[in-house]
């Protein structure tokens, strides 16, 4: 099925593409059909510069278990940084 | 003996609004007469595979065309750039669908060796977009393959920007195919059954089919969705439909 459901948040940061690396300002999150994964639906993130138009794209496709496992490990490092570094 | 010739190629074609939009065009060679189809691309978009199907009608014998609907929110990006950036839009204008598939159509009639006699099909949120163009313009036959939100309202938590359809069935200008999976959740069997009781109300000619061991996506032959008798069957049942409405 197609889901368009789509969380859109705000971010701060760098990305490499194809065309090399480039300031980030919106991410995109959906879970829906992928574009290359071999699953029927993945979770998507898209890691966007609008401005710069539609190819200012840095694209991931997980399986819903990866995507877990990623958004857990960010968590992790995140709280084990040393104090007064974040 | 035909020579199964084809030629298959980017055009610019008059969309909505009078706008100049990108299309892939594939059209058999050495036919005197013959019928067009309009090729409605999946959510992932204008891409490879949807490019190949348009080609598998042009081998048939009829003249395809298929717009590229996420054009005007990336002009000249690739594919899933392009449909990374309608979604985020919330997918395709129905008005817009309509405009542009109205365009293609137009195109398709005014080919040299047209027979006059214009077809439409699209997969997954195309299949929906092929019912509402039918619903919306003088078509000859129309295939709606997996469409979604035909019937049946999006989940609350779910931000579509298109709503049930079903209502339109009255102005359907067409006979319809519909070729579904059983697995499938969007649409269900129950809102396929929904679907087939009101166009039998309104007296529409429809022929619908549904796959056991088959879900969304089957005629995907680059995704795990694949199913090959689905696809296999479904393929035959669109070369018997569009024999019977479309051919000279």
């Amino acid at each position: 099925m197609c889901t368009y459901l789509t969380e859109k948040i705000e971010v701060a940061g760098s990305g490499k593409g194809a065309a090399g690396w480039f300031t980030l300002t919106d991410a995109t999150v959906y879970f829906d059909h992928p574009q290359h994964a071999p699953a029927e639906h993945t979770l998507n993130i898209d890691f966007l510069n609008p401005g710069s138009g539609p190819s200012a794209r840095i694209a991931v496709e997980l399986t819903a278990e990866s995507a877990r496992a990623l958004a857990k490990a960010i968590e992790t490092t995140l709280a084990s940084a040393p104090p007064g570094m974040i | 003996m035909s020579s199964e010739a084809l030629i298959a190629e980017t055009i610019s074609i008059t969309g909505h609004d009078g706008d100049e939009i990108e299309a892939y065009l594939a059209r058999p060679l050495g036919i005197d007469s013959f019928g067009s189809v309009v090729v409605i691309h999946h959510m992932p978009g204008y891409d490879a595979a949807t490019k190949e199907i348009t080609r598998t009608f042009a081998a048939h014998g009829y003249a395809a065309l298929m717009a590229n609907l996420y054009h005007r929110d990336a002009p000249g990006a690739s594919p899933d750039d392009a449909a990374a950036a309608a979604r985020a839009k919330g997918g395709v204008p129905d008005e817009r669908l309509v405009g542009d598939v109205g365009g293609a159509a137009d195109y398709l009639r005014a080919l040299d060796g047209s027979n006059g006699k214009v077809g439409v099909i699209g997969y997954c949120s195309g299949g929906r977009q092929s019912f509402l163009a039918a619903c919306s313009l003088p078509l000859d036959a129309a295939v709606d393959c997996y469409g979604a939100f035909v019937v049946g309202t999006p989940p609350a938590e779910m931000p579509l920007k298109v709503g049930p359809i079903a209502h339109l069935a009255e102005n359907l200008s067409c006979p319809l195919l519909g070729l579904f999976g059983a697995d499938d959740k969007y649409p269900s069997p129950d809102q396929v059954d929904e679907l087939d009781q009101i166009l039998t109300k309104e007296g529409k000619e429809h022929e619908f089919h549904v796959y056991e061991g088959a879900g969304h996506a089957f005629f995907s032959v680059n995704r795990p969705a694949y199913r090959v008798e689905a696809a296999n069957d479904g393929w035959q049942k669109i070369w018997d439909f569009y024999g019977r409405y479309l051919a000279s």
